[in-house]
């Protein structure tokens, strides 16, 4: 068998933990190989090996069939291994080119030769189906054309074997299936991809063979197309998933929130949400559908009073919230999990237990006569710990900085969930969250409609927002384009009406 | 001993090493050279009153660029802030006639307004035009300078062309117990009012809801206000504590160990105050102890310069150099991270499954705080 990369029973050790155990991991020439695991499953320190990052303490790695040591990042580039990074790692006023030549620069006397590699660079792009322009800046083009600037980093290299780590992660719907399709183009041209990832379904688009990890241990390889998603699922995780969220048919009551006539400006200081009009009942999920940057971040800090609103109006329980300060609105019952955990959500060099009184540090029984009370904090914090199965080291102690994403995430939603809020807007509530995690965040989302409560959820993700909510509402470009019950539509509809095409016009 | 502690112990080790290096280079042996300075800081009653004297408004100064810190603001208007709330607590000494017991009260509260008067105009600009407070609080400092320049030589010119007239005695710190007590020293009631200021201080950060805001918005501003804390009130009213605090410097300085003002002198220890506070690790403790460090250096560097051959320029220099070792502790805190780095990340790798690939993100984000 033809193998570009073999690493063979893979063992690696930390300092009290096995983060990779007996580890075989075989990717053949010209095929996308998923490796597949939970966070935390390991999938990083493995592949942190490939890329000389760390050295294996047993096993063995093969290239192109032959033993070789690895011991640093350049080692591994010679060896013709490149790695597309979760997070990118680009100059954001260089352009395209500049970036890609940074560190490699071709020379012409004493100058760097820009021209040449403009060229150069232009003709990569061509090949594979970029399409990227060498000449534009990193600040000005889309996260979609940020990655495929690190993925012609990488072949500007002659990389051979590519390493995509959790690619779609930062992406748009259809920027994802362009990237599937650019993965495509990779394997024609005769490349090799590992694809780490947690997404089931875009294994199930893209990749030929998956390699399971769990818990650091080996758990298998399958061949994807005889291989059900749920087959999967069950390997990752180690018990079964259910997919489909269960729920009841939602019973919605009073009107929580209604919105009316909205605009908010946008950071650029132009309208990114114009004349925006939507009603949230008590007992209903309401989903908001569309692709990032469509008017989603100005709704929800507009609601929750993040952002000026310029025209228009926000009634939350028959009262106008229009200019009400932020504590007033929590106040008034608006909990928020917000979209980015790390800029809003939780103030990193504070403990958990600090972080889950940020919206009632100034309320009894937290603090008295403008004194912390220390021991009703720490139950308070405890309760919610346990309550949402929060795992950190040293429990309330622990510094939000050292819990992982999935329990960074499920510390806020705790804490937004315990302020028992009449109305909850969640802002992706899973994003970078792994099988597990996901069901039960969707449960307690459903659990909070079920209590009768209102909730908003905007997500990027088209199939949460198709499970989980009742109704959906589709923005693009900031404008409402359409109301749907969730039980009646398909992705093609919303698809359609995410792009911006409106329900009016599709039946002409 | 925390990490904190451990570092800073570090950096005046290296800064008294440095200087050990730089009295070889000289010709001088730094064994003596050091003994004569520990010395002239401790060997007697009134020269250990004397350091603490002169640790005194460092104490404060260290302590108003800690508090401003902790909001994420880098006050370093200090020197002007201290030097306007001693005029201020000056002005109101050798004007008004009542009995100690009130008017002490009456000058350190107006010392403590004078500097928080100052250093109110850069945390308003910060809180409503975002205009960095370290261009705004330091520019601040000339326009102390040249104010109470002007009005001294007005309004309150003494024997000197210099200097302002002298306080009578009632209208300072000084207490001739307190004196006796150290053998004559010009140590006074400053120090007690220090160290009160420290304990105040520390309590406000770790046990008020107001410190939970302050810090709130100096770890993560964007946090603080989703979680409904106004961020801009909390930037304007720690910078106003915190240039109160210097104020409150000014009036040890002018109204304790001195009964004047020299003008036409930016006082130094406004400046040191950035020092105190990084060696101190940024806590209120720790800039009363880095204050008593520094105290000792000042008040041991004549007694070393009479004992010895060594220059006074060289003794300066010296110590700068000690000083400059303590206020950048900070690279001592990298190297400690740097050498247990490889350890840590892999832990953390795994414990939080934060991701190796991108040791940056293990990493804590010094550079976030910079941008507050």
């Amino acid at each position: 068998m033809d193998y570009v990369v073999e690493m063979l029973n893979i063992r690696k050790e930390f300092p009290g933990i096995v983060a990779n155990d007996n580890i075989t991991l075989q990717l053949k020439r010209g095929e996308v190989h998923a490796l597949l695991g939970e966070n935390g499953a390991g999938k990083s320190t493995l592949m942190g090996m490939l890329f000389g990052m760390y050295h294996p303490d047993l096993g063995s790695i093969k290239i192109n069939g032959s033993e070789v040591k690895i011991a640093n990042p350049n080692v591994a580039n010679d060896l013709g291994i490149g790695m597309v990074h979760q997070h990118f790692k680009l100059v954001h006023n260089f352009t395209t080119t500049q970036n890609i030549i940074l560190g490699i620069e071709p020379k012409k006397g004493l100058t760097v030769d820009i021209k040449s590699a403009t060229t150069k660079v232009a003709e990569l792009s061509k090949r594979y189906g970029l399409n990227v322009d060498p000449s534009a800046k990193i600040e000005d083009i889309s996260v979609g054309m940020q990655q495929r600037v690190e993925i012609l980093k990488m072949l500007y290299r002659n990389a051979e074997i590519l390493i995509f780590d959790e690619p779609t992660a930062v992406l748009t719907p259809q920027e994802i299936n362009d990237l599937m399709e650019i993965m495509k183009n990779l394997i024609q041209e005769g490349k090799s991809i590992i694809l780490i990832t947690h997404k089931l379904k875009e294994i199930k688009a893209v990749a030929d063979r998956c390699t399971v990890i769990r818990r650091g241990k080996y758990i298998g390889t399958v061949d994807v197309k005889s291989t059900s998603e749920m087959e999967m699922a069950k390997m990752m995780v180690g018990r079964p998933v259910s997919f489909k969220v269960t729920k009841i048919p939602s019973t919605p009551k009073d009107t929580i929130l209604k919105i009316d006539n909205l605009c908010v400006q946008n950071n650029k200081k132009v309208l990114g949400l114009k004349n925006f009009s939507l009603e949230v009942r008590a007992g209903e999920i309401v989903g908001i559908a569309g692709v990032e940057g469509n008017g989603q971040s100005e709704l929800v800090e507009a609601i929750t009073g993040l952002r000026k609103i310029e025209s228009g109006s926000v009634v939350v329980k028959d009262q106008p919230i229009n200019t009400l300060s932020v504590k007033k609105r929590i106040d008034m019952g608006i909990a928020h999990i917000p979209e980015d955990r790390h800029k809003r959500g939780l103030i990193l060099d504070y403990t958990v237990e600090d972080n889950m009184i940020l919206e009632i540090y100034h309320k009894e029984p937290f603090s008295r006569y403008k004194l912390l009370n220390r021991p009703a904090i720490h139950s308070y914090a405890d309760k919610i710990i346990a309550d949402f199965d929060v795992r950190a080291g040293e429990g309330g102690a622990s510094y939000a900085r050292s819990l992982s994403g999935g329990n960074q995430q499920k510390a806020i939603i705790g804490r937004e969930i315990a302020l028992d809020p009449d109305l909850l807007i969640a802002v992706q509530p899973t994003r970078g969250l792994d099988v597990g995690s996901i069901e039960y965040i969707h449960k307690r989302l459903i659990e909070q409609r079920d209590k009768g409560k209102a909730v908003l959820l905007v997500s990027l993700e088209l199939d949460e927002v198709m499970n989980v909510s009742d109704r959906i509402a589709i923005v693009n470009n900031g404008e409402l384009i359409g109301i749907v019950q969730a039980s009646e539509t398909n992705e093609n509809e919303i698809g359609l009406m995410m792009a911006g095409v409106k329900g009016e016009d599709r039946h002409e | 001993m925390n990490k904190a502690g451990i570092i800073s112990l570090i950096s005046v080790f290296l800064g008294l090493l440095a200087g050990a290096v730089l009295m070889i280079i000289t010709g001088h042996n730094p064994f003596v050279g050091f003994m004569y300075l520990i010395q002239g800081g401790t060997l007697t009653l009134e020269r250990i009153g004397n350091t603490l004297a002169t640790a005194t408004p460092l104490i404060l100064t260290g302590l108003s660029v800690t508090f401003a810190f902790k909001t994420g603001l880098f006050n370093i208007g200090t020197p002007g802030q201290m030097l306007f709330g001693g005029f201020c607590a000056t002005a109101v000494g050798l004007t008004s006639n009542l009995p100690s017991i009130l008017l002490l009260p009456l000058m350190l509260l107006a010392g403590f307004l004078g500097g928080a008067l100052f250093a109110f105009i850069p945390g308003l600009l910060k809180a409503v035009f975002n205009v960095h407070e370290v261009v705004s609080s330091i520019m601040m400092n000339w326009i102390s300078f040249w104010i109470v320049y002007y009005t001294i030589q007005a309004y309150f010119k003494g024997n000197m062309e210099t200097e302002s007239r002298l306080l009578a005695d009632s209208a300072t710190l000084r207490a001739p117990w307190l004196s006796n007590l150290f053998g004559g020293s010009y140590i006074n009631l400053g120090l007690l009012i220090a160290i009160l200021c420290v304990a105040v201080v520390a309590f406000i950060l770790n046990k008020t809801t107001f410190g939970y805001e302050l810090k709130s918005v100096g770890f993560n501003r964007h946090a603080a206000e989703y979680g409904g804390i106004s961020v801009n009130k909390n930037i304007i009213l720690s910078m106003m504590i915190s240039g109160g605090l210097a104020g409150l410097a000014g009036v040890m300085q002018y109204a304790g160990n001195a009964n004047n003002i020299q003008i036409g002198v930016m006082p130094s220890q406004g400046f040191d105050g950035i020092a105190v506070a990084l060696l101190g690790g940024i806590t209120p403790i720790g800039s009363l102890f880095s204050a008593l460090f520094f105290g000792l250096l000042y008040s041991g560097r004549g007694f070393m310069n009479a004992m010895t051959d060594v220059p006074p320029e060289i003794a300066d220099t010296i110590i700068a150099t000690i000083i400059y070792f303590a206020a950048t502790s900070i690279l001592v805190e990298r190297l400690l991270d740097k050498f247990s780095k490889s350890r840590k990340t892999a832990q953390l790798s795994e414990a939080t499954t934060a991701d190796p690939l991108y040791p940056d993100s293990s990493e804590k984000n010094t550079e976030d705080k910079g941008d507050n």
